[in-house]
């Protein structure tokens, strides 16, 4: 044993640390104070990041996971610092992402009585986490960290909190800085062990089907079964559509992908499940967003369904066949018993509906989004890591930008969080300081966090932030245009500052698009500057419209491929 | 007067159904398992918790109604949650069910004996017994107490306390 004393936040610090942990992204306060001071005191290779809101500093933690696969670490005060957290552990929790919150807490003796700053976050937050601890012992950090890690980090992911009081971080340290874990309720590894009876009975209904499906989410990318993923489509010579979060781990250009299914996914993607003898679902949680109405989905299929979590079996569709497990694990045991599949005649089939029902925009009458994600898309060749806000931006990138390998796209899509984009770009550009790294938002999303332009100018992170601005809160604008008889209630921006010269402001260089003609010659400037962020403002037609869409609720047979031409009932469903 | 007077019989919840939990004896984990519940619009009927024999753990038992659809989805969630060991459902065929209830009576003097007969005939114990008032212990399963209790309702009762069922798997099955 050392002799130099440690105190119980040096010895947290320490462990996470050991972890492996390279990034904490926070704000300080006063019940984190010995926290903050171990940062400076214990020596590794841990960076810190003052971000300039607790919700960017989780939406960074939150994009440097989605860019890399490991956990970053968010750190911050108690009482308005952890609850200022709570919409970016939330984001985490429904995107199943890692994350390690540490939150200050008041002094043990004084929890209940409303000393200041005092909040209950383990009572506020548990809904929101995949599991979190409140400390009562100095000495049963380390292993509290350690679980936390291994909790975030395997079977299903997750945020994990740990609130720490003041009085246990600034105690004496007694204990075992390297204890075991001791979690006899968590086992993870038991993912691992596929029912060979399952995929048996998969692989036979896998050799009936005449046109099959792949469905592929979150699930394959967090597994890394992206290889197993592609044998499997290869093999049965099978079409893949993938969720928003799935986007990645088939590439977007291969004859086989049908893009994007659901809600604002591609007319051939729903098409293909309306039509399809078999939908084969890897890693997806069947979202009500690209389902619809449960009972119509795939009526005509047979469902496969692997998931790691068992809870999600049955939950919205009744699959003929669950394998609960890993990906990876599970791929790899049904590519052993798969043979070709005769599909030509369906792959015509498909090609017939890409042909006719084809992503396309108009360059005439005012800059469209489309058109610039587009050619963003042309021009970084889909090699860019790329960041959305929530929106219309956020579908038509979906849409436009197609991507090629996992990881490289980041969005909120079971929180469908505003103000994530921007942060999460932040957090992306830390982990891969090499790589570009597009944050692409709205006007209405993107105001929601910009007090971290100070967090990348300081850093000169070279981020290029794309504002698609359409002076609308757009999406929900779309909706009142279509089911509430274009009464626009609340969505108006109006007031929008000069997103420029706002850039300026922090020393950030800004770019303005307002001609179609300007779209390549600028996002090719913005592109080449790498000397810290820039701002790409580009004034877009205020009032158009995401399509393809299926009104949220309805079937997939019900999407509307263009604007309808009646009046439109009421969605069943929420959003 | 509250419910606990009145000579309705108690709900019934011989239709719902019973869960038993073996989880981390810490503090936090009653709530964890109850938000399941209440998301989901499931009512707790019954709540038992003690410690386990191993102090590291505590024993659940669960009365529960609400849509049975949901239920597998329900009990798959609750183990899900890092602190539970293990979460099963017991029908009655497979286990043992038992339940005590404590039951205050105001009697008149002439009441006294048929009230002593009933409570004779359920096998209650009179645990209390003053010139006015007696307090009964009666335990079995939850349709014997209920049965219990229905009949005493002719008489005053002023208040019950129900444990809430236990539960125990038959054999050498786990609860
Ligand atoms: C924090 C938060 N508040 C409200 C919403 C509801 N909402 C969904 S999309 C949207 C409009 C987004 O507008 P903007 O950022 O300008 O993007 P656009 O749709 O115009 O591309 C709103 C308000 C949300 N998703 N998140």
């Amino acid at each position: 044993m050392s002799t130099t004393k440690l105190d119980g936040a040096q010895a947290l610090i320490k462990t996470l640390n050991d972890l492996g942990i390279e990034y904490i992204f926070g704000y300080s306060g006063g019940a984190a104070l010995p926290i903050f001071d171990a940062l400076e005191t214990v020596s590794g290779n841990i960076k810190f990041i003052l971000s300039r809101h607790e919700q960017g500093a989780c939406h960074m933690a939150d994009g440097y996971a989605r860019a890399t696969g490991k956990p970053a670490v968010v750190l911050v005060t108690s009482g308005p610092g952890a609850g200022n957290t709570i919409t970016g552990i939330m984001t985490a929790q429904m995107d199943s992402i890692p994350m390690i919150i540490i939150t200050g807490q008041q002094v043990t003796w004084m929890l209940g009585k409303d000393a200041f700053q005092e909040a209950d976050t383990f009572g506020i937050t548990m809904p929101v986490v995949k599991h979190n601890f409140l400390v009562r012992e100095t000495n049963s950090l380390p292993r509290i960290a350690k679980e936390a890690y291994h909790i975030a980090t395997t079977g299903r992911p997750g945020p994990v909190l740990i609130d720490v009081p003041k009085d246990i971080s600034q105690s004496e340290f007694t204990g075992d800085l390297d204890p075991d874990i001791d979690l006899p309720g968590y086992h993870p590894e038991t993912a691992f062990e596929i029912n060979a009876e399952a995929v048996t009975r998969a692989a036979e209904i896998i050799s009936y089907a005449k046109k099959p499906v792949i469905l592929g989410g979150h699930g394959v990318m967090i597994a890394r079964a992206d290889a197993e993923l592609m044998e499997l489509a290869t093999t049965l010579n099978c079409p893949v559509t993938t969720t928003l979060l799935g986007k990645g781990i088939f590439p977007e250009t291969h004859k086989f992908s049908l893009g994007m299914l659901g809600m604002h996914g591609t007319a051939y993607a729903n098409k293909a499940i309306v039509e399809c003898d078999l939908i084969i679902n890897v890693g997806s949680r069947f979202d009500d967003r690209i389902i619809g109405q449960a009972d119509k989905f795939g009526a005509l299929a047979k469902i496969i369904h692997i998931d790691i979590d068992p809870s999600e079996m049955n939950k919205m569709i009744h699959p003929d066949v669950e394998i609960v497990g890993d990906a990876k694990a599970a791929l790899r045991a049904l590519n052993k018993q798969i043979k070709p599949l005769e599909t030509s005649s369906w792959l015509a089939t498909l090609e017939g509906y890409k042909k006719k029902f084809p992503l396309a925009y108009r360059k005439q009458g005012g800059l469209r989004m489309q058109q610039v994600l587009d050619e963003l898309y042309q021009l970084t060749g889909g090699k860019a890591v790329v960041a959305t806000d929530v929106g219309q931006h956020q579908m038509w990138a979906a849409q436009f930008y197609k991507v090629n390998a996992s990881y490289n796209w980041l969005s909120s899509g079971g929180a469908g969080t505003m103000g994530f984009g921007f942060p999460a770009a932040i957090g992306a550009q830390f982990a891969r300081p090499d790589d570009t790294v597009v944050a692409v938002v709205g006007d209405g999303g993107y105001q929601m966090t910009l007090c971290e332009l100070a967090t990348a100018a300081l850093h000169k992170l070279p981020v290029k932030i794309l504002v698609l601005n359409n002076h609308y809160l757009g999406m929900v604008r779309q909706w009142q245009e279509m089911f509430f008889d274009n009464r626009e209630s609340g969505v108006n921006l109006e007031g929008n500052p000069d997103f420029v010269k706002l850039a300026e402001a922090y020393g950030i260089v800004g770019f303005n698009i307002k001609r179609p003609a300007d779209v390549g010659k600028v996002l090719q400037k913005a592109l080449d500057y790498n000397d810290g962020p820039c701002v790409i403002n580009a004034e877009c037609i205020k009032t158009e419209n995401v399509f393809p869409m299926i009104p949220a609720g309805a079937a997939l047979e019900d999407m509307l491929v263009e604007p309808p031409k009646h009046k439109m009932a009421k969605p069943i469903g929420s959003t | 007067m509250t419910s606990d007077s009145s000579f309705a019989p108690l709900p019934d919840i011989v239709g719902g159904h019973t869960l038993s939990m073996f989880v981390n004896n810490e503090p936090g984990v009653l709530m964890r398992i109850c938000q399941v519940f209440a998301r989901r619009a499931y009512n707790l009927d019954s709540v038992v918790v003690s410690r386990g024999r191993d102090p590291q753990f505590s024993r659940l038992t669960l009365g529960i109604s609400g849509d049975p659809a949901g239920l597998e989805q329900i009990i798959k969630q609750c183990n899900k949650l890092i602190d539970v060991i293990h979460c099963f459902e017991h029908d009655e065929s497979e286990s043992v069910t038992r339940e005590l209830a404590l039951v205050k009576i105001l009697i008149n003097p002439g009441d006294q004996g048929e009230v002593l007969q009933i409570l004779e005939h359920f096998g209650a114990k009179t645990v209390d017994l003053g010139t006015a008032s007696v307090i009964a212990m009666i335990h079995g399963d939850s349709n014997k107490v209920d049965a219990a209790i229905h009949l005493l309702s002719k008489f005053d009762i002023v208040e019950t306390v129900r444990t809430g069922k236990v539960v125990m798997a038959r054999g050498e099955a786990t609860t």
